[in-house]
């Protein structure tokens, strides 16, 4: 059973290689179909297989970084990364973590800190999960009504359209974004990036969850281009945290190379299956994953509020991530795989027809 | 409009250079601790790499820096080349909507 251990260099300690493949393959799948860089479920998958948590934060940076980078450059054949759009918006982000880190500092200094991080967390993530599902609920409405008056429904209809009261706002310059197919104000990215950037601040996390949302509702961009232009920032942002956590010594990069491994086949399959799932059909399973994510914090913050319970709770949270994570993996895996099997299908149909 | 961008990509690079705080991840800010690799369990590449590691955190880190984007880059073009011999389409995507 050696064979399937393998010796950590810079943390010591011995890995289950295979998990971190599995592991890889399933935050890649993930992270190209969402557009985030989930750490949220990578850091207690590493510190189960046995990392220190320091070392499975740095870890899970930099394997983030190079898997966003491969699903980065796929979204962009596919023509949904507005890189223009993502510029812009680093700005906008790198600010408003900054100052949403000095909250933690001042917060911390209160001793409040842990409380409102999760009370806040939770908050949002309702939010998020409520207004994904509102937005569903709303198309479907519409949908029915335009059925119900004889007419043909769009396939472009929308449920929430909050951007297009933001487009409004005409405060100069006003800038076109090509590839999400919009013109707005600059200070709207700005702002909402500054926001976004601000929340993940004081949470702690990478953005993606909070950036992608805000990017189809408030800025009004397609859902693939969202997807593919968040993961351009998870990329950059990426990028640097693995700079500044290896500089502080905490990254295997063994360890991120070998999840790199898996994720690279799943982040590949997860951006491809964007190509065969609806704009909608995204929002639905992000929304689930999202309700995942908020039950495994309200169970951590139970383990808190009931210690004698403590280990029940969290063990109970793990469970859930992973699972929701081996859930979703595999629902987006078997979506790309009847995908591309339907499309190579057609292809052969119309060369046959040819002949 | 190519003033501006250059302008708009210098305070790019100089916000991400200057705040060296904005760090992605989940998690509290790693302990100001010191952690020595121990290079007698290793021999070939292990022993240089732990080596490394204990001598310059900051040539670890660069070479950190450089080998993860190029194996991203490498997995990246290798994908390419499987999936266009399976034969699916990496150019196009039929639907856009919102």
């Amino acid at each position: 059973m050696d064979f399937f251990y393998v010796l950590m260099p810079i943390a010591g300690v011995n890995i289950f290689w295979p998990g971190l493949i599995i592991l890889g393959v399933g935050v890649g799948i993930i992270g190209g179909f969402f557009g985030m860089g989930g750490a949220w479920m990578v850091t207690p998958g590493l510190n189960i297989l046995g990392f220190p948590m320091a070392f499975a934060i740095g870890t899970d940076i930099a394997h983030m970084a190079g898997k966003s980078l491969i699903s980065t450059m796929r979204h962009g054949k596919f023509g949904n990364v507005d890189y223009k759009l993502g510029l812009i918006m680093l700005v906008g982000t790198v600010v408003g973590f900054e100052v949403g880190a000095q909250m933690v500092m001042w917060l911390e200094r209160i001793g409040q800190v842990e409380k409102y991080v999760r009370i806040l967390y939770l908050v949002l993530l309702s939010i998020i999960a409520w207004t994904v599902f509102a937005d569903i609920s709303k198309k479907k409405r519409k949908d029915r009504e335009t059925k119900a008056a004889g007419k043909e429904v769009d396939a472009l209809s929308t449920g929430i359209e909050w951007h297009k009261t933001l487009h409004k706002i005409k405060i100069p310059p006003m800038i076109t974004f090509k590839q999400a197919h919009l013109t707005c104000t600059a200070w709207l990215p700005i702002f909402i990036s500054f926001a976004t950037g601000w929340l993940a601040g004081i949470l702690g996390i990478g953005g993606g969850l909070i950036r992608m949302p805000a990017l189809i509702y408030f800025i009004g961009c397609p859902t693939h281009v969202a997807v593919g232009t968040d993961l351009f920032e998870v990329m950059i942002s990426g990028l640097y945290g693995t700079a500044t956590y290896t500089y502080k010594g905490r990254t295997e990069l063994v360890a991120a190379m070998i999840m790199l491994c898996g994720a690279a086949v799943g982040a590949q399959m997860g951006t491809v299956a964007t190509k065969y799932i609806k704009g909608y059909g995204i929002r639905i399973a992000f929304g689930l994953a999202v309700i995942g994510c908020a039950v495994s914090i309200l169970l951590k913050m139970m383990a808190k509020w009931f210690p004698a319970h403590g280990g029940v709770f969290d063990g109970t949270a793990t469970v859930l991530i992973l699972g929701l994570v081996a859930a979703m993996s595999f629902y987006i895996g078997i979506s790309m795989i009847m995908g591309a099997r339907a499309e190579i299908a057609a292809k052969k149909a119309k060369i046959a027809a040819a002949k | 409009m190519c003033k501006w961008w250059s302008k708009l990509m210098g305070l790019v690079i100089m916000v991400s250079l200057l705040l060296p705080e904005m760090v992605l991840a989940a998690g509290p800010k790693a302990a100001p601790l010191v952690i020595v690799a121990d290079t007698r369990k290793f021999t070939g590449w292990e022993a240089w790499w732990t080596n490394l590691y204990n001598e310059s955190h900051l040539y670890f880190a660069l070479l950190t820096i450089a080998i993860i984007p190029l194996v991203g880059l490498m997995f990246g073009l290798i994908a390419d080349v499987v999936m266009n011999r399976i034969g699916i389409d990496l150019r196009h995507r039929d639907l856009a909507e919102h």
